[in-house]
């Protein structure tokens, strides 16, 4: 690891100007990517800013008709919370998959979202449900947020603060976890709204996708053998040592059908 | 006073005292007074020139102490990183052994070849500079591959090696073989891979060297599972110095597997910089780093072929390998692929001819040696993958097919045709008393009842030998041994009767340190608690060989078992002088010295305090002391064996195989702790598993990266993948062991990726699958069924 200054703002403007005064400076929320970067010298950010002592940004919110998750909240925090169990079963229920017990009890909702990585669980949850992205500037819808491979909306200056969940009529999440790593090799997210379905796919291409033919077959019909037939097409999938393109393509159609599954159980 | 624990009992582990409560000392704890650290700068090409090295900036850098590169080690002189062993052609044409100098001079030929060694005040200071050091490379084309080394064109590793190839090498009467084939009722044939593996021990390496100019002498410090060979090797064959000036210290070890059983560039490095530095130095292995120096495992190309006859017995057996070396030859590299694979290749059947080539192959990849069960997994799964191709082909059951080939337990001991000579074994025996506890009579309903949930139920057996006990020296000296492979154990006996044994073996997870207390403390009557085993150091033990090739038990243990034999003859001589009696009257049982027929005894405490204070004592006859110590070469190898049935369920819809059951019954002889050997059998066993449908080693072909360079990327086998296991032991006793012992160390491994592979393939057998390529991953699994013969919809 190299040498770096650290900072620990107490206020969310005081870590934004911090953000934008120094070049390069990352943000450390849980470190779940971060650190293993900076430990194997692969990144050499002259800053940290962390986030952990900012208020206001750890926990769980009912609002009635939504749930508002702080970004600072751990994975295990959102497993394990009876309000998310009880009215977004699935969200709890991705959560609870996330890496090993270890990561869930450091890494955050927020610092998944921001990260982008394209086999995380999060962002397939985050779009699946249409959540909104909630910053220090503004409030950025899913469909706008992730922008392919470790992109997003998110300007140089502006810090996730919570994440806004709608609470669809059901929901479930399959995820085929990467061997090794256990990121998902591919994980699709499925939301019924009384306007809609939405399905969200993660690990099978550069960044988290919907599937707009599987979402009409399920707005007919929310039930998997309406979606057995669809193939997605490989073109823009993830080749590599431990799937090939068409073999993600065909786990979203198996995926997809699981999630319903899990939805209807 | 504690108790006698003997033979047979299972004792909690004496070493997982300070294990469990962190108070464990591994060469990462140990700190040195004025210790610089040290960081290796490796190739980050599979193949290239170096033309040249700029150390100038590196050596500018805050706190650096010292950079040392390849022309340093030239103009010292210093010797190359020796082969333990010489393997020669069908013609007695000696292997090509290129040098493999402990800093790369002029040439790199895989990713991680050592460059250079920076040594600096702190670690990062280290790593800050080796990332200053400039390197001037030409890259070349890299080869990762055995068919693409030897063929046309490929990139040559050596100007003096042509095609890479190290060594075409046989064993067995090739003539018969083919006479045999001419007049078989059926050929079986199979093509396969035998997957590349990275041992990944839990403690990564690490080294510590010092000198002390005061004396002229050396202390290493490293994770090493033979001391006593790295100060031969390194001291005497590479940086010339003498083995009394030169101390070796492996101390607690986290994990070997065959990993730490090398002599390592690294090693010799370190202490030789030391010198140079007049400071201590240390190093410390991050997990990435291991997985591009650490020697890895397979990597093997088969194809063979199995004639029989019209009743399916096996006639003949043909098998041709290419075997990967990777950039250099390590130090037991060569014999892996040849010595210890062709032997094992009759497997416990009355094959009468059996004819093994193997093209032993440099590629550019790490070089590839030893790992855990070493060259007999890979004969074992070639053999018990065609048994089972051949008996798809003739219609003959798997079990039946091989009952009809087993040798026979009175056929004992059976001359194999391929040198070795297995004493004992029940084949037959451990066939029945797995099909018993593996519940195989059931399997058609535990078949269907997957079906219905829309899955397929495979099983798969594997009934196996291996060769370990490594080795009786004069057989292994006529295969290419340069050294010999007995253990040592000294017994010394304090005045007051408790017991300290020192043993050449090391302990880095086996148990060692209860398994030898209870073998002590059952021969002489000594209580558990009263017996340390030393292990480790080449100043406080005399001499020994290490651990690997589950030796420890059985080389070691009978060397102990020979020492304490030969205290107890000590302690009757003292007994007679002072019971009055003549020696052949002396009895000694349970920790007592008695006069046959009479109730006059000494204690075993009261012999040893006579030993040290002798005023009652032969002194004419007997030196005073009681101190006895033992060599012990094998005869012969031990042949533990046995039948693995694994059981498996394939999701056709992901590919996904889940080991559902798994049962083994070993033939291990005899078992002094079984708590030990179920561990053993049980880890072994998960190795196998992790081969079969897990973990593999993937080079980019042409730029020569290892694609699977970290623990996210190669997938080691994890508690939830594995069903609770069905472990049982049926052993005959090896005839020529003081124990009858025959080790345990590396069955679980050898026997089983055969098993679930052969599971795997049954579970798919209906759709005309006749082999899967380990490992096999869900990707692989589900490619098969897309070409398979009937369609599977996802519903």
């Amino acid at each position: 690891m190299k040498p770096f200054a650290y900072h620990q703002p107490g206020q969310i403007p005081e870590a934004a100007k911090l953000l934008i005064s120094v070049e390069d400076a990352k943000i450390l929320a849980g470190g779940m990517t971060l650190l293993p970067t900076l430990k194997q010298r692969l990144a050499n950010p002259p800053a940290l800013i962390d986030l952990s002592k900012l208020g206001n940004l750890k926990g769980i919110t009912d609002e009635g008709a939504t749930i508002t998750i702080g970004a600072m909240t751990p994975h295990a925090v959102v497993a394990a919370s009876k309000l998310v169990q009880t009215k977004l079963p699935a969200l709890a229920a991705l959560a609870s998959m996330i890496g090993d017990p270890a990561v869930r009890n450091r890494g955050t909702i927020g610092g998944s979202v921001a990260n982008n990585d394209p086999a995380a669980d999060y962002p397939a949850g985050v779009l699946g449900l249409g959540a909104t992205v909630i910053t220090s500037t503004r409030e950025i819808t899913a469909d706008k947020f992730f922008r392919g491979l470790f992109e997003t909306a998110l300007e140089p200056n502006e810090i996730i603060t919570a994440i806004r969940f709608p609470l669809p009529l059901k929901a479930g999440y399959a995820k085929f976890k990467a061997p090794a790593s256990r990121y998902a090799l591919v994980g699709v997210f499925v939301a019924k709204f009384a306007d809609g379905v939405r399905v969200a796919v993660t690990g099978a291409g550069p960044g988290v996708f919907r599937v707009p033919p599987m979402e009409a077959a399920l707005s007919q019909n929310f039930d998997p053998s309406a979606i057995a037939a669809i193939k997605i097409d490989t073109d823009g999938l993830t080749s590599d040592i431990h799937a090939e393109a068409d073999y993600r393509a065909h786990l979203v159609t198996v995926m997809a059908k699981r999630a319903v599954d899990a939805a209807l159980t | 006073m504690g108790n006698v624990i003997g033979i047979g009992a299972a004792p909690k582990r004496k070493e997982d005292q300070r294990f469990l409560t962190g108070r464990g000392n591994y060469v990462a704890d140990i700190k040195r007074p004025g210790m610089t650290a040290g960081v290796f700068v490796r190739s980050p090409h599979g193949h290239a020139v170096i033309r040249g090295i700029n150390k100038s900036a590196a050596l500018a850098a805050p706190g650096v102490v010292a950079v040392l590169t390849g022309d340093d080690v030239a103009a010292d002189k210093l010797g190359s990183l020796p082969c333990g062993w010489g393997i020669t052609d069908a013609k007695g044409v000696p292997m090509k052994e290129p040098p493999y100098p402990m800093l790369a001079q002029g040439k790199v030929r895989f990713v991680g070849d050592i460059v250079a060694f920076v040594v600096a005040e702190t670690p990062e200071q280290a790593s800050a500079a080796a990332e200053l050091l400039t390197v001037d490379y030409e890259v070349l084309p890299s080869v990762v591959g055995v068919l693409d080394a030897v063929g046309p064109g490929a990139p040559q590793l050596f100007d003096d090696v042509p095609n890479n190839i190290c060594c075409d090498w046989e064993l067995g009467d090739k003539a018969a073989v083919e006479t045999a084939f001419k007049k078989a009722a059926h050929v079986a044939k199979l093509s396969l891979v035998n997957n590349r593996l990275i041992g990944n021990p839990m403690e990564p390496r690490a080294a510590i060297a010092e000198y002390e100019p005061g004396t002229d002498r050396y202390t290493l410090w490293t994770t090493s599972q033979f001391p006593h060979v790295v100060r031969f090797l390194m001291g005497a064959l590479v940086l010339n110095i003498p083995q009394h000036k030169l101390r070796v210290v492996a101390p607690d070890v986290g994990g070997g597997f065959g990993v730490k059983q090398f002599h390592y560039g690294e090693e010799a490095v370190i202490t030789w910089a030391a010198k140079r530095v007049r400071r201590p130095i240390k190093w410390v292995a991050s997990r990435s780093e291991g997985y591009v120096s650490d020697r890895h495992g397979r990597d093997h190309v088969t194809e063979a072929e199995l004639a029989l006859d019209e009743t399916g017995k096996f006639l003949a057996f043909r098998v041709k390998t290419l075997a990967n070396m990777g950039g250099y030859l390590s130090t037991f590299g060569p014999n892996i692929p040849t010595n210890l694979y062709g032997p094992l290749l009759g497997g416990v059947y009355t094959t009468p001819a059996i004819y093994c080539n193997v093209k032993v192959v440099f590629t550019n990849t790490v070089p590839v040696d030893a790992y855990r069960g070493a060259g007999r997994p890979e004969a074992t799964f070639v053999l018990e993958r065609i048994v089972d191709v051949a008996a798809a082909e003739m219609g003959i059951d798997r079990v039946e097919i091989r009952r009809r080939n087993m040798i026979p337990k009175e056929a004992y001991p059976y001359q194999t045709p391929v040198l070795v000579q297995y004493d004992s074994g029940d084949p037959v025996g451990c066939l029945d008393g797995a099909l018993v506890a593996a519940d195989v009579k059931n399997f058609g309903a535990r078949k269907a009842a997957s079906a219905s949930r829309g899955k397929f139920r495979g099983l798969g057996y594997s009934t196996y030998v291996e060769a370990c006990g490594l080795a009786p020296s004069r057989f292994a000296g006529r295969l290419g041994a340069r050294g010999g492979l007995y253990e040592s154990a000294t017994v010394r006996v304090h005045p007051t009767g408790q017991v300290t044994v020192l043993i050449g073996t090391h302990n880095h997870g086996q148990g060692h340190e209860t398994t030898f207390a209870q073998i002590v403390s059952d021969r002489l009557g000594v209580a558990f608690e009263n017996v340390d085993i030393v292990f480790g150091d080449t100043d406080r033990v005399q001499f020994g060989m290490g651990t690997y090739g589950s030796r420890s038990l059985v080389v070691g243990g009978a060397a102990l078992s020979k020492a304490a034999d030969k205290v107890i003859v000590k302690g009757k001589k003292i007994a007679a002088h002072l019971l009055e009696a003549a020696e052949v009257d002396i009895q000694f049982e349970a920790g007592k010295f008695s006069v046959a027929g009479t109730d006059r005894t000494k204690t075993f405490e009261e012999i040893a305090g006579a030993a040290y204070v002798p005023h009652d004592y032969p002194l004419e006859v007997l030196e005073p002391g009681l101190e006895e110590q033992a060599y012990y070469d094998p005869v012969n190898f031990t042949y533990p064996g046995g039948c693995h049935i694994a059981e498996v369920e394939v999701d056709p819809e992901t590919g996904t195989v889940t080991l559902v059951n798994y049962t083994a019954v070993d033939d291990v002889g005899t078992v002094i702790n079984p708590m030990i050997v179920e561990g053993q059998l049980h880890g072994g066993i998960v190795q196998g598993v992790g081969q079969a449908l897990y973990e593999n080693a993937v080079y980019d072909e042409g730029s020569g990266q290892l694609l699977s360079g970290s623990l996210m990327d190669y997938c080691m086998p994890r508690a939830d993948h594995l069903p609770m296991m069905t472990v049982a032991t049926h052993s005959t006793l090896c005839t020529h062991t003081p124990m009858g012992v025959k080790g345990c160390g590396e069955v679980g491994t050898i026997g089983s990726p055969a098993a679930v592979i052969n599971a795997v393939v049954d579970a798919l057998s209906h759709l005309g699958v006749t082999h899967v390529d380990m490992p096999a991953t869900p990707n692989r699994i589900w490619r098969l069924l897309q070409n398979a013969s009937l369609p599977v919809a996802a519903e």
